[in-house]
Order: structure tokens, then sequence, then C-alpha cells
């Protein structure tokens, strides 16, 4: 199939997203959304991975977007339980009181 | 046709993007995300990699969105982001500093595009992905299954109460 739309748009889109997600991670202070900035960072780069691979009629760009996704789906599991389990007994969701480890 | 149909589905992914980071609700950023996955599987369409958009609506939006809502549930009562925030004016430079970077990446895509070429390659159905993944990745395919059982393990040790 031949790409009616120019790839470097898609890959423009990637860069706006993964802009807008490192916005978030710096801007916001709920540990929750600061996470989910991540995650909208890291399908920036797997959208700027597809576009290579179908710029350069390749797969193994997918295969590695389907690499990434599976890493992505292990560090939310591991990433949310980390943060319940310190932010259980606070009283407030800020990454502001995480201090502890500050020298 | 195409490219009205792209400019259309990149704007929602924008504003569902946008929409995560301005909202203070976490549980309406968690919606705004699964609309902006999905926004991004529909990309993947238009890019001709099936398998990877069925993946992303699965994965992405079904299952990790679902565990982000859960822990937003579980974490959220009574402990709202609120009150005036103490580092405001240092998270403000945080803006310049996006558009920065946004520049910056896009300074590089315009400045180096990539060469189109047209190796014999395969297309972007599942077939083509299985194939590469059960031959040249296996290695990488077969680590995959150790570290998710390393997730499992983690994520119970840490949730698990101390008795």
């Amino acid at each position: 199939m031949i790409l009616l739309v120019p790839g470097s748009y898609y890959t423009g889109l990637s860069a706006v997203l993964f802009a807008i997600g490192v916005t978030g991670v710096l801007v916001r202070r709920n540990p929750l959304v600061i996470f989910m900035s991540i995650e909208v960072m890291l399908n920036a780069a797997n959208l700027a991975l597809v576009a290579f691979g179908a710029q350069f009629r390749n797969a193994d760009g997918q295969v590695l977007v389907f690499f990434v996704m599976t890493v992505a789906a292990a560090e939310v599991a591991v990433g949310l339980a980390i943060i319940v389990a310190i932010f259980r007994l606070r009283p407030r969701l800020s990454v502001d009181d995480l201090s502890a480890m500050r020298w | 046709m195409q490219t009205a149909v792209f400019f259309a589905i990149a704007a929602i992914a924008v504003a569902s993007a946008l929409g995560l980071i301005v909202r203070r609700n976490p549980i309406h950023g968690a919606l705004f995300l699964v609309v902006n996955l999905g926004s991004v599987a529909a990309i993947y369409l238009m890019l001709n990699a099936q398998f990877l958009a069925a993946a992303q609506v699965i994965i992405y939006a079904g299952a990790i969105m679902v565990l982000f809502v859960f822990a937003i549930m579980v974490l959220i009562p009574g402990k709202e982001e609120t009150g005036p925030d103490p580092l405001r004016p240092f998270r403000l430079v945080a803006i310049p500093f996006g558009a920065f970077l946004l520049v910056e990446i896009l300074l590089m895509l315009v400045v180096r595009p990539a060469p189109p070429r047209e190796p014999p390659g395969a297309e972007g159905g599942a077939e083509a992905i299985g194939r590469l993944l059960f031959t040249d990745y296996l290695f990488p395919f077969e680590l995959t299954s150790v570290l998710l059982l390393a997730a499992l393990v983690g994520v119970l040790a840490l949730a698990k109460r101390k008795a």
C-alpha cells in the first residue's frame, strides 16, 4: 500500500505528542497523571517507530513496538503498585511530598 | 481525502493529550488518555499496521487503562491535588522547555529527512510480525516472558500487606 500522507506528518505528530508528554511530566504534581504522561511519551515513540517502518517498508519497527507495549504493561503494573504502596498512608497525592531520598 | 482523515485524527490525539495534562481530576485525565490511545490506534491503521492497532486497543486502552482507573479509585479519596502550588514558578518554566524540545525535534526532522527508500520488505499484517517474532527476534521474545513473570512476582510482593 502506498502512503498517501507524507511520512513526515506522522513523525511530526509523534514529536508533538512527545513534547506534550514531557510537559505533563514536568508540570503536574499528581504521580498518577505523571505516569499517564509517560504513557503518552511511550506512545509517541511507538508512533515514530511505526511511521519509519511504513516509510521503509520494513516490519522490524513494528516488532519493536510490540516489545515496547509488553515492557510498558509490566512497567505500569509495577509502577502503580509502588505508587499505591507509597501514597496509601499519605494525606496528599503529590510528588513534592516525596523527599525522603533527597540529600 | 486521506490527509483530511489524518489531520482529523491528529487533532483528536493532540487535544486529548492536552486534556490529560490540563484537567485536574485524574479520572478525566485517564479518560482523555483512552481517547488518545484510540486515536493513535487509528493512525496505526492508516500506516497499515493492523496487528499493532488491535494490540494497542486491547493492551493499552483495555488492560493498562483499567489498571490506571483502579489505582486512581484506590488512591483518590480525599487526596485531590488542591491548594496553592509552592513550586509554581518553577513548574511554569517547564512549558517553554517543552516547546523548545518540540522545536528541536521538528528541526531535526526537517533538516535531515529520512530518504525515501523501497527495499523489498514485508507488509504490516500479523503474518509478517509473527514471522519476525519467531525467527529473528525469538530470543527477545522469550525474554519477554521472563520480564512479565518478574513483574508479576514483584507486584505481588509489593501489594502484599505485612502481617
